[in-house]
């Protein structure tokens, strides 16, 4: 791979380029999130089956109607088993469509993945020689795999929107303006006014969007649910003429990214999950002036499974057909044929049904299962190769392939994985998951929201940030026979199973997973079991309590990464915390500074590291530049000097040094005038010494393009209805003002 | 070989994921496909026919089970089934007349004496077989034989007196393709031109002053009114939009383009509107065209959601309902057949907006069961006793005619489109 110097001309080149490259997808088979515990232990949530046909097939064959020509499935969680199955599978000899797999087995987040798919193809180059984004991004282009904009999507989404409009959109955009990195599919969808949830389970979305040119302002999913309410920052309004804010649309999870998001994501290590800390970091820090753009999709649809309640949303949506060409009874994955009878009953050839068995309307059948006498299914999917005995009631429930359900069981609301027998007489009580090949014992009545597996519960020792990802490897390497033999599990481990005995009833295999007190919530909005009535009542009742518990509803996030709502950071004035974090921000920044001093760091890694502090502390530029301002000068004092001019030549030496990493957080006029107010505090209090000098350093800030004639007329213009004594260094750097005031006259 | 299969897959492919749109086209790929097939079978010395059938038997399996709603393609693989039949019995006939040739041209060809016996017995069957059966109706409408190929194979027949006898073999081996591709080639002439062959019969069936009704939009129609017009015929369409989709939006500007007077009307007004053009406007005669889907043996038409009701609204006022359909919607089965998927449903999408009633669809709350259902049939069936007139390729035929005219198109044994088991 040759390495290009960034021309112009090059650069030109290649935008062209991008119109012709074929439409590419980086597909993550992984959801690094725990939500399908215990199922996700023993096979990755994308070949979970949806409606009898594992999930990632669904959005393969969307990907491949929709055009796109070659797809990076990012495997991590099982990723033998995900590369296992699509190279068995119909998808590899395509024509028109080439997969690729990669291979990771220590990314535990979205960020990690994106982080990895850049650097394993991307030439390693430092810092210093990619100064500039642009050289960088040429070169980038030139190694990569990946060559233009890209459908961002993950193994667990469903859709079949055309990717035409939105393409075009995103192009039409980036020519126009070279910052609108993404393109994110949104979705109508109303949220529950009950339980401030969508109908996917997850909570409820408050969106900003600007009406003219769909640019995305705001992204919130952890709002305060129960309260209902948002706050916005005064700034979203400075600068649009509208902004219209939105809680019924559903974020559909695609993605139209341009290559800087790959990058971005390496620039910004710490950024973990795609929305929480992408999105939502973009839109609060206003990175080089990134801007995120929505599209609306009406008549088509989109969903993403997050949780097992939107797999049953999203299933029923299927057995309604929103999701056509994408049915069951459509072979889009060269999958059996299954019939659509009356009343949205789906059944697959091969099917034994006894006569007085009735199967209700929108059911799915699967290939070769047996249906006992008097049974009853209803509003359920069933999968290929079921045994279900005589006098069963199953309703609203998922049984997968291979599931054998004796006589007089009961299920409702369930989900019950391959291999699973269920014993005569056993009761699977609504929002209960029954792991792979469990047994559950004879007249076992399995409690509600409970989880079956036969492995045993991780323990909770780490904290909730660790868990959510570390365990996931864990997992398989502990046990990595499980899935692959069953028999071996009934004949060895005797010990086990006489434990297991206990925990699901006479002649079970499997231990009983314990819901934690603070989970109970949750589970009950995201299982597959619909929220009981009284459940409801209670919900609002409750309302008031949980909003002390919401403080602890990002313990998901990892804290350090957590990035609040601008809004908050605002209000420091009475905030005595946030105060303490602004002392301590200063602090950590001059550190910083000093040791980038004494152990000649380069610049590149300084603004990293600062920047790393920004996001830890929660602040903005605009801090950053004044922290950097206030230790640039400490040094340029505390560097030994005999005279005010010996000072003035540090200060100029030091400005000098590192205005490079200054500049980088003056964006706008308005850090600018922050540097110059913290200036003028300094020589207040701290750095007497500078209060002469004022004038001169700032006509130098001036002189070497740190500060701009508008900002220091901003400033003089702000200061000039100021007290008296605040106006001692107006009037000290009058002459310069003067000057700046005739100067630019004379321009005009 | 490898060819075939990847352009068989391709389609298989196309096909599943419904990405071919409409009889037609998905007819004369269809044929397209079956010939290349047909052009990269190689032939067996003996049973050239059957080794044929088999490989077409095979594709067609194939198509017919990717997508069992486009009856087209079903139809297609009987066809050429049915093509290859009639040219390797006409070869045979022809073969009968070339064994009296050559046994009193060369005396001394022992060889060819042994291998004509065993094929002048099914030759001579075949013939009488044909001498019994009454000529076609085609033949009898269009006063032409088919395509020459008695002519053809007699002549070459004379010329191979001079060749030698493995080139005579390969010639004859070559000869049943080339007839095949032949007839197949025209088969695709015939689905391509079949717009332009319906549309001249225009000037036949819609008189001046004449009010039209048709529902959604159809190709055949569009093309059939805008010959009429063009022969100078005054006339005006109502046009029922076709919901869910709205097809009739589309052929209303298409025919306004075409300086024809369209008025659009809602479904739900077919009735109103044709008893109310019969009373207000003096003697308007009112005439229903229409497209389908397929028509059936039995002489029932699969066609677009709501013909039925137009239909029935037909009979009512007693208006004239006709049937445009291009030959290759002729379908050999009866709707009873088990092998007839009579309807697909399509997504909800096309009747309600999925954000407005997505509180109605929340699982989360309730019985986490459906309240709301919502089902988008595509097709319509309309029983033959409604249908007045169908206007084919071949001229304009009566509902109980329709068993006929597919006894001409396609040989009852191909009906089931299945693979012998392999013995």
């Amino acid at each position: 791979m040759g390495v290009k110097k960034g021309t112009t001309r090059v650069s030109e080149d290649t935008v062209e380029e991008l119109a012709r490259v074929p439409l590419q997808a980086i597909l993550l088979a992984d959801s690094f999130a725990q939500k399908f515990r215990p199922i996700t232990l023993e096979r990755p949530k994308v070949l979970l089956p949806l409606a009898n046909i594992p999930m990632i097939d669904y959005t393969l064959a969307w990907l491949e109607s929709a055009g796109v020509e070659e797809v990076f499935v990012f495997c991590c969680a099982h990723s033998g088993q995900v590369i296992d199955y699509l190279t068995n599978s119909k998808w590899f000899n395509q024509p028109n469509f080439s997969i690729k797999t990669i291979e990771s087995h220590n990314s535990v987040s979205a960020g990690d993945a994106l982080r990895l798919i850049y650097e394993q193809h991307v030439v390693k180059i430092s810092f210093e020689q990619a100064s500039l984004a642009y050289v960088y991004w040429i070169l980038w282009m030139d190694a990569a795999m990946i060559h233009g904009d890209f459908v961002l999507i993950s193994g667990d989404t469903l859709s079949n929107m055309s990717l035409t409009h939105v393409l075009e959109e995103h192009k039409e955009r980036r020519k126009k303006d070279s910052n609108a990195v993404m393109t994110m599919v949104i979705r109508k969808s109303k949220p529950s006014p009950l339980t401030r949830q969508s109908r996917l389970g997850t909570d409820e979305l408050f969106m900003a969007i600007d009406p003219d040119t769909k640019q995305l302002l705001y992204y919130e999913d952890k709002a305060d649910h129960l309260k209902g309410t948002i706050s916005l920052d005064k700034m979203l309004l400075a600068d649009k003429s509208s902004v219209s804010v939105h809680n019924d649309k559903q974020d559909c999870y695609i993605d139209i990214c341009s290559p800087e998001v790959l990058s971005l994501f390496t620039d910004n290590f710490d950024y973990q999950h795609l929305r929480r800390h992408f999105v939502k970091g973009l839109l609060v820090d206003d990175i080089m002036g990134y801007k995120i753009f929505t599209h609306e999709i009406y008549s088509s649809y989109a969903a993403r499974i997050d949780n097992f309640r939107s797999y049953d949303t999203i299933s029923k949506d299927i057995i309604q057909r929103w999701t056509y060409p994408f049915v069951p009874d459509v072979q889009f994955t060269g999958n059996s044929t299954t019939k659509l009878e009356r009343l949205g009953m789906y059944r697959a050839s091969g099917i034994i049904q006894s006569s007085s068995a009735q199967i209700g309307p929108f059911t799915v059948i699967g290939n070769g299962t047996t249906i006992g006498d008097n049974t009853r299914i209803s509003n359920s999917v069933v999968g290929d190769g079921c045994k279900i005995g005589s006098n069963v009631s199953v309703e609203g429930s998922y049984i997968w392939h291979n599931v054998t359900i004796e006589d007089g069981c009961t299920l409702r609301h369930a989900i019950v994985c391959d291999g699973v027998i269920i014993k005569s007489g056993a009761v699977l009580e609504p929002g209960a998951v029954v792991s792979f090949k469990v047994r559950i014992g004879q007249q076992f009545v399995v409690p509600s929201y409970s989880k079956v597996s036969l492995l045993q519960q991780p323990t909770k020792q780490d904290s909730d940030e660790e868990l959510e990802y570390a365990d996931d490897s864990s997992g398989i390497v502990e046990f990595p026979s499980i899935n692959s033999t069953s028999a071996k599990l009934t004949s060895d481990s005797s010990e086990a199973q006489l434990l297991a005995i206990s925990e699901v009833g006479a002649g079970g295999v499997g231990y009983l997973w314990s819901v934690g007190e603070g989970d109970f919530e949750d589970e009950l909005r995201q299982s597959v079991a619909p929220i009981p009535a009284d459940k409801l009542a209670e919900i609002i009742q409750a309302a008031n309590d949980e909003m002390e518990m919401s403080a602890q509803d990002g313990n998901t996030l990892p804290p350090s990464g957590e990035l609040q709502p601008d809004s908050n950071s605002f209000n420091s004035e009475d905030n005595i915390e946030d105060r303490d974090d602004s002392i301590f921000f200063e602090k950590e920044v001059e550190a910083t500074f000093l040791r980038a001093v004494h152990e000649d760091v380069k610049e590149d890694h300084v603004i990293l590291e600062v920047n790393s502090l920004r996001l830890s502390y929660n602040k903005t530029s605009v801090d950053c530049a004044g922290a950097l301002f206030y230790s640039m000068m400490k040094l340029a004092i505390e560097t030994p000097h005999s005279s005010t001019s010996e000072l003035f030549e540090n200060a100029t030496s030091v400005i000098g040094t590192w205005k490079r990493v200054l500049k980088s957080y003056l964006p706008s006029i308005d850090e600018e005038i922050e540097v110059i107010l913290k200036f003028e505090e300094m020589c207040l209090e701290s750095a007497r010494e500078f209060s002469s000098l004022f004038a001169k350093v700032l006509h130098h800030l001036y002189d070497v393009e740190i500060l701009q004639e508008e900002a220091i007329l901003n400033w003089a213009a702000e200061k000039e209805g100021a007290d008296e004594p605040d106006k001692v260094f107006l009037k000290q750097s009058e002459i310069f003002i003067k000057w700046l005031n005739e100067a630019s006259e004379e321009e005009d | 070989m490898p060819d075939v299969h990847v352009l068989v897959n391709d389609f298989v492919v196309k096909l599943r994921k419904r990405k071919i749109e409409g009889s037609k086209a998905t007819a004369k790929q269809t044929a397209e496909l079956l010939r290349s097939v047909i052009s990269q079978q190689r032939m067996p010395h003996v049973n050239q026919a059957g080794a044929l059938i088999d490989a077409i038997k095979m594709v067609g399996e194939q198509l017919i089970a990717a997508n069992p709603v486009e009856l087209a393609v079903g139809n297609i693989v009987r066809r050429v089934l049915h093509i290859i039949r009639e040219e390797d019995l006409s070869l045979a006939t022809a073969a009968i007349g070339g064994l009296n040739l050559s046994a009193e041209s060369d005396e001394d060809d022992g060889v060819d004496r042994d291998d004509h016996p065993v094929l002048s017995a099914a030759a001579v069957a075949a013939a009488a077989r044909s001498t019994l059966r009454p000529p076609s109706l085609q033949a009898l409408l269009e006063d032409v034989p088919n395509p020459a190929t008695v002519p053809r194979s007699s002549s070459s027949g004379g010329d191979s007196e001079g060749k030698s006898k493995s080139a005579d073999k390969t010639s004859k081996s070559w000869k049943l393709k080339h007839n095949v591709i032949e007839a197949v080639n025209e088969l695709i002439q015939d689905i391509s031109t079949c717009h332009e062959q319906i549309a001249e019969q225009a000037v036949e069936h819609i008189h001046q002053n004449e009010v039209i009704l048709t529902l959604g939009n159809s190709r055949t129609v569009m093309e059939f009114l805008c010959a009429a017009k063009e022969k100078k015929r005054s006339f005006r369409v109502f046009v029922a939009e076709g919901a869910p989709r709205y097809q009739g939006h589309v052929l209303a500007k298409e025919l306004v383009a075409r300086g024809l007077q369209t008025t659009v009307i809602t479904d739900s007004a077919i009735f109103a509107m044709i008893s109310r053009v019969n009373m207000v406007h003096e003697p308007t005669y009112f005439l229903v065209i229409v497209g389908a889907h397929a028509v059936m043996a039995n002489g029932g038409v699969i066609a677009p959601i709501g013909l039925n009701m137009v239909a029935l609204a037909a009979k009512r006022h007693a208006v004239p309902f006709v049937v445009l359909a291009g030959i290759h919607k002729l379908c050999p089965l009866y709707p009873h057949n088990p092998e007839v998927l009579l309807n697909e449903l399509k997504s909800p999408s096309d009747l309600l907006d999925f954000g407005e009633f997505s509180d109605c669809m929340d699982f989360g709350s309730g019985a986490g069961s459906h309240l709301l259902h919502v089902v988008n049939p595509a097709f319509d069936y309309v029983p033959p006793k409604l249908v007045n007139l169908f206007i084919t390729d071949t001229g304009g035929h009566n509902p109980s005619y329709m068993y006929r005219l597919i006894a001409d198109y396609y040989s009852a044994v191909d009906l089931v489109v299945q693979r012998r088991p392999a013995s």
